[in-house]
C-alpha cells in the first residue's frame, strides 16, 4: 500500500484482522517520509510484516519511475532503521525453497540443511552428508520475490504503458465499477506479464494495448486460489489469496483508493489444493 | 505589402492559442488595412484563378485554385497537392496566389489565418526571394511533409506552403479543424468563383468555413454526438479544471467526455441496483444502533447495568490493538453492538466475543455465550433424537443380518457427545456473517466430529449448511465442522495468566478427579497480577483455562466398553469370538489437567507453541504483554498484568498439527 496514505489503506485492510499497533503505525509514517527522500524513490509502499518467532519484520518496497520496474525491497525490525535487501535470484530461491517452518525473526540466523551430495573421491563414488547453511536473509528475500511474483496484484486500469516503454500511473484512473470489481479478470498480477504471448489472437484483439499488458487473476493456478468479497455492503471489496494466507488486496470502488498487504508467517500454503 | 504581412504575422503569433472569436476579431481588425491595397491586384488576378478547381477545399483553397492552374484540376486528394506544390515553382504565381490570399483571407475568419500565413510566405519571394527560394525548395521539396506539418493531421489536403515558424503556432489551431476535402464543396467553390467579381473570392472561403463547421458539426450515426460539441465540451473541461500536462492525458480527457454523455440518471423511483446489498447493510446496522430506543427505557437501562453479561468489547479491542490486532474501531463497535443485540433476545449469563474466521465468500463473527440455568431446553431435544436414530439403524443392521451372509463386523460404539455445560460443549457458539445480521446458534460438537477434524483441513467457505467433502468423510456440514474448529481451537488456545482463575474450593474434590480432573473453576478475588515482564518471559505464567480434549474427542473419558456389555446379552454367542479379541480393558486416555502451564504444549517441529513479546519496546512500562499462538495463527491472548483476554482471528483456519 502507498505509504502516502498508509492509515485510510490500514483502515481499510483491517477486516483481515491483522493490521499495526499505533506505535508501529506512528512509526511507520515518519520512517517511510525519509526512506522515500533518502534513496530517491518514486513511491514507497508499505508491503507488509512477515511474523517471524522472535520478532516481525516489516518490509518496505520502494518504486522507481517506471511502475514495472523491479522494486528495491527494505526490511526493518522496529520501523526505524531500514535496511536494503539485496535482490533476488534464481539460485536464492531455489537454495531456500528446502527451508520450510517459520522465519526466526533475526536476519543473521542460519538454517542448517543436511543434503546428500555425491563426493567423487578417485574411483569411489559415495554420498556424504553435506550441511548447508542458508541465511534467514535470503530466505527473507526469495520469499518476497516469491510472494510478488505471485500474488502481488492491481486493478485494471491503475497503471498504464506509454509507446516508449514505461509504465505510469494513470493519473485519470477513477476505480473500478462495482460489477467490474466483482470480477477476477479485473485485477493483474503487478509484474511483468508472463502469460500474455499465449492468449489467442481474438482474446488479444480485445485488450487495450496500454492498458492490458499484465497477467490478469482469471488464469490462476489453482482455480480458486483467490478470496473475493465485498465488505460494508459494495463499499469495499477484498481480495484475500490463499495461496500465501495473509496477502489482503482492497480496493473501494469508484474511488482511487487500492492496495495490498501482506501480514502472515511467509509460508506458502501448499495444502491448498486439497482445501478447496 | 511587406508591413501587411508583418504586421499580420504579429497579430497572429500573439494570439497563438485562442479560441475562434478571438481569431475572427483578429482576421477583421486586420482586413481593414490592407484591404484597399490588395483590392486591385485581387481582381487583377482573379481572372486566371477562376479557371482551374481548388484541390483541397478551405483556407488553402484559394491556393489551390492558383496551384491547380498549372495542373489537373478537380482532383482531390493531398497527394495531388503536393504534386501541385511542385509546380508553382515560378516566382509570379506565388505572387498572385499571395495576393489573393490576403484578399480571401482579410474577409473570412479563423480559417483565413492560415491563409494569411500562406499568403505572408508567398509575399517574401519579391522581397527576399532568397530566403524565399530556401523556404520554398523546401516546401516543394518536401511537400507532403510540408503539407503534413501544418496541420498535422491525416485527413487535411492541404497544399499550403506555409512557413514552418507559423505553422507551429498555427497548428494548434489548425488542429480543431479537422478538415476534410469533399468534391461537392471545391466544385461548390468552383461555380462560386465562376461569377467572378471580388465578392466571390472571400464568400468562397466563407462557404469553407461553413462547409468545415457543417462537418463539424455532423452528427455520428453510432453515438449520436457529434465532433464540434465534443471538441467544445473537451476544452471548457480542460480550460475549467487545468489539469496538468494535459496533452498527456488529452485521450482520457476525450474518453471521459464522452463516458460523461451516458451516465446513468438518478431516477428517484427506483434504486440502482448495484448499490442495494449496501443499503440493505446499512439499515440492518442502523437497527443495530437504534436498539436502545424501546419503550421502558428506564427500567432497561437499570436491568443492564445490573446484569452486565455483556462484555466490554471496545475495552479489548483496545489492547488488541497495541498489539496490533483488531479489527477497526468501527467494525469492532458494530460488533459490540451486534452482540448487545444478541444478549438481549436471548437469555444469556455471559458473553464473549471469541473472533472472527475468514470464509471463501463470507466470514464468521463468532460469540461464545453461557446461557443461563435451564435455559437451553433445545438441545436436550437434540440429543433425544440422535438417540433415537442409532437406535433405528442398529435395528436395521440386525435386520440385514439374517438376510444376507452376516457381517461379523460391529461398528465401534459411537462415543456420545458430552452433555452440554460441561467439557467441549461447556459453551454455546452463535456465528453470524456481519455484525447487523441475525445469529445463528451452532449445534453442540460430538467426539467424532472433533477426531475427523483434526484429519482434515478444509476452508469456510461462509455458508452455513455448506457440505464437507474430504476424506476421511466429515460427519457434518460446514456449521458442526466451524463447531468442531472452535472446540480444538478454545482448547488449544484459551489460557490465562496464572493464578487468575482457582479451582473452587468446594467439597468432594476427590471424588471429581476419578473422571479425569477437575473441570470447573472460578475466578480467583484474591489475584494480586503478575508483572508483564514475567509474563512475557516465562511461558510457565500462563494456564490453560480450557479443558484439553482428548484424543477420544472429549473432554473427559467416555469408557465404550462400558455399554458394550450391556449389550452382549443381545448378541449371540459367536460374536463373543470377536469380542475376546478386542482389549476387555482400554486404557483411559489422560490428558493435561485444567489449568496446566502452557509451557508444557508441545513444540511443533522445533518450534516453541507460543511466542511472547511485549506490545511496544519504545514504552515498557504501560506495554502489555502479547502471545501469539504458533500452532494456531491468529490466535492472540494479552494481559496487561491485571485485566487479560484472548480472541482469535483465524484465517480460514490452518492447523498445524493435530492436537
Amino acid at each position: 500500500m502507498d505509504a502516502e496514505g498508509l492509515l485510510l489503506s490500514l483502515e481499510l485492510a483491517s477486516g483481515s484482522g491483522q493490521g499495526l499497533g499505533p506505535d508501529r503505525r506512528a512509526s511507520l509514517l515518519t520512517s517511510l517520509m525519509l526512506v522515500k527522500r533518502d534513496y530517491r524513490y518514486d513511491r514507497v509502499l508499505f508491503w507488509g510484516r512477515i511474523l517471524g518467532l522472535v520478532s516481525d519484520y516489516y518490509i518496505a518496497q520502494g518504486v522507481s519511475e517506471d511502475q514495472l520496474a523491479p522494486r528495491k525491497t527494505l526490511y526493518s525490525l522496529n520501523c526505524m532503521e531500514w535496511s536494503l535487501l539485496p535482490p533476488a535470484t534464481e539460485e536464492m530461491v531455489a537454495q531456500t525453497a528446502v527451508v520450510k517452518g517459520r522465519f526466526m525473526g533475526d536476519p543473521s540466523h542460519e538454517y542448517e540443511h543436511t543434503e546428500l551430495q555425491k563426493v567423487n573421491e578417485g574411483e569411489k563414488v559415495f554420498e556424504e552428508e553435506v550441511v548447508i547453511q542458508i541465511k534467514e536473509e535470503t530466505r527473507l528475500v526469495s520469499v518476497i520475490d516469491q510472494i510478488d511474483k505471485t500474488v502481488a496484484i492491481i486493478p485494471r486500469g491503475a497503471l498504464f504503458k506509454t509507446p516508449f516503454g514505461p509504465t505510469h500511473v494513470n493519473r485519470t484512473f477513477e476505480g473500478l465499477s462495482l460489477s467490474e470489481a466483482k470480477k477476477l479478470s479485473s485485477y493483474f498480477h503487478f509484474r511483468e506479464p508472463v502469460d500474455l504471448k499465449n492468449k489467442t489472437l481474438l482474446e488479444k484483439a480485445d485488450l487495450d494495448p496500454s492498458l492490458d499488458f499484465m497477467d490478469s487473476l482469471e488464469h490462476d493456478i489453482p482455480k480458486g486460489s483467490w478470496s473475493i468479497q465485498m465488505e460494508r455492503g459494495n463499499a469495499l471489496v477484498v481480495l484475500r489469496s490463499l495461496l500465501w494466507p495473509g496477502l489482503t488486496f482492497y480496493h473501494a470502488p469508484r474511488t482511487k483508493n487500492y492496495g495490498y498487504i501482506y501480514v502472515g508467517t511467509g509460508e506458502k500454503n501448499i495444502d491448498l489444493p486439497f482445501m478447496l | 505589402m511587406e508591413d501587411l504581412t508583418s504586421l499580420k504575422q504579429e497579430q497572429e503569433n500573439q494570439e497563438p492559442g485562442k479560441a475562434g472569436p478571438p481569431w475572427e476579431g483578429k482576421t477583421a481588425a486586420s482586413p481593414q488595412s490592407p484591404e484597399p491595397e490588395s483590392s486591385e491586384p485581387l481582381e487583377e488576378e482573379l481572372g486566371p484563378d477562376i479557371g482551374p478547381q481548388p484541390r483541397s477545399r478551405p483556407p488553402w483553397s484559394p491556393q489551390s485554385k492558383v496551384i491547380t492552374s498549372l495542373g489537373d484540376p478537380k482532383e482531390p486528394g493531398a497527394s495531388s497537392s503536393p504534386a501541385s506544390l511542385q509546380e508553382p515553382s515560378p516566382t509570379p504565381s506565388p505572387l498572385a496566389l499571395s495576393r489573393e490570399d490576403l484578399v480571401a483571407a482579410l474577409r473570412s475568419d479563423r480559417t483565413a489565418s492560415v491563409t494569411l500565413e500562406a499568403g505572408t510566405l508567398h509575399s517574401d519571394p519579391l522581397e527576399q526571394s532568397p530566403d524565399k527560394r530556401e523556404s520554398t525548395p523546401h516546401h516543394t521539396g518536401q511537400p507532403e511533409a510540408n503539407t503534413f506539418q501544418q496541420s498535422q493531421q491525416p485527413k487535411s489536403h492541404v497544399c499550403g506552403s506555409t512557413d514552418v515558424s507559423y505553422s507551429n503556432s498555427k497548428q494548434k489551431e489548425l488542429r480543431f479543424h479537422t478538415f476534410q476535402e469533399e468534391d461537392s464543396n471545391s466544385e461548390h467553390e468552383l461555380d462560386q468563383l465562376r461569377p467572378g467579381a471580388s465578392e466571390a473570392v472571400p464568400s468562397v472561403l466563407d462557404t469553407a468555413i461553413q462547409n468545415a463547421k457543417a462537418y463539424l458539426l455532423k452528427t455520428s450515426s453510432k453515438s449520436g454526438l457529434n465532433l464540434y460539441d465534443h471538441l467544445s465540451s473537451m476544452l471548457t473541461k480542460i480550460l475549467d479544471e487545468r489539469p496538468e500536462n494535459a496533452v498527456d492525458i488529452i485521450e482520457n480527457i476525450s474518453q471521459d467526455v464522452k463516458m460523461a454523455h451516458f451516465s446513468k440518471k438518478l431516477d428517484t423511483l427506483q434504486n440502482e441496483k448495484e448499490m442495494l446489498p449496501t443499503y440493505e447493510i446499512a439499515e440492518k446496522q442502523k437497527a443495530l444502533f437504534l436498539q436502545g430506543h424501546l419503550e421502558g427505557v428506564d427500567q432497561e437501562l437499570e436491568d443492564e447495568i445490573a446484569e452486565n453479561s455483556l462484555p466490554n468489547v471496545m475495552e479489548s479491542a483496545f489492547y488488541f490493538e497495541q498489539a496490533g490486532i483488531g479489527l477497526g474501531t468501527d467494525e469492532t463497535y458494530r460488533i459490540f453492538l451486534a452482540l448487545k443485540q444478541l444478549t438481549d433476545t436471548h437469555p444469556i449469563q455471559r458473553c464473549r466475543f471469541w473472533g472472527k474466521i475468514l470464509g471463501l465468500e463470507k466470514n464468521y463473527i463468532v460469540a461464545e455465550v453461557e446461557f443461563r440455568e435451564g435455559e437451553d431446553e433445545e438441545e436436550v431435544e437434540e440429543e433425544d433424537v440422535a438417540e433415537e436414530r442409532d437406535n433405528g439403524e442398529s435395528e436395521a443392521d440386525e435386520d440385514e443380518e439374517d438376510e444376507l451372509p452376516k457381517s461379523f463386523y460391529k461398528a465401534p460404539q459411537a462415543i456420545p457427545k458430552e452433555e452440554s455445560r460441561t467439557g467441549a460443549n461447556k459453551y454455546v457458539y452463535f456465528v453470524c456473517n456481519e455484525p447487523g445480521t441475525s445469529w445463528v446458534k451452532l449445534p453442540s460438537v460430538t467426539p467424532a466430529q472433533i477426531v475427523i477434524a483434526r484429519k482434515i483441513k478444509k476452508f469456510f467457505t461462509g455458508q452455513l449448511d455448506a457440505p464437507i467433502i474430504s476424506y476421511p468423510p466429515f460427519p457434518g456440514n460446514e456449521s458442526n465442522y466451524l463447531r468442531a474448529q472452535i472446540a480444538r481451537i478454545s482448547a488449544g488456545t484459551h489460557i490465562s495468566p496464572l493464578g487468575f482463575y482457582q479451582f473452587g474450593e468446594e467439597e468432594g474434590e476427590e471424588e471429581e478427579e476419578v473422571e479425569g480432573g477437575r473441570d470447573s473453576f472460578e475466578e480467583n478475588t484474591d489475584f494480586e497480577g503478575i508483572q508483564v515482564i514475567d509474563l512475557v518471559e516465562s511461558l510457565s505464567n500462563w494456564v490453560h483455562h480450557v479443558q484439553h480434549i482428548l484424543p477420544q474427542g472429549r473432554c473427559n473419558w467416555f469408557n465404550p466398553i462400558q455399554k458394550n456389555e450391556e449389550e452382549e446379552e443381545e448378541e449371540d454367542e459367536e460374536k463373543e469370538e470377536e469380542k475376546g479379541e478386542e482389549p476387555e480393558f482400554i486404557e483411559p486416555e489422560v490428558g493435561p489437567p485444567l489449568l496446566t502451564p502452557i509451557s508444557e504444549d508441545l513444540e511443533i517441529q522445533n518450534i516453541p507453541p507460543w511466542t511472547t513479546r511485549l506490545s511496544s519496546n519504545l514504552v515498557p512500562q504501560y506495554a502489555i504483554a502479547v502471545l501469539r499462538s504458533n500452532r494456531w495463527p491468529g490466535a492472540y491472548a494479552f494481559s496487561n498484568g491485571n485485566v487479560r483476554s484472548s480472541a482469535e482471528l483465524e484465517r480460514e483456519l490452518s492447523c498445524q498439527s493435530s492436537h
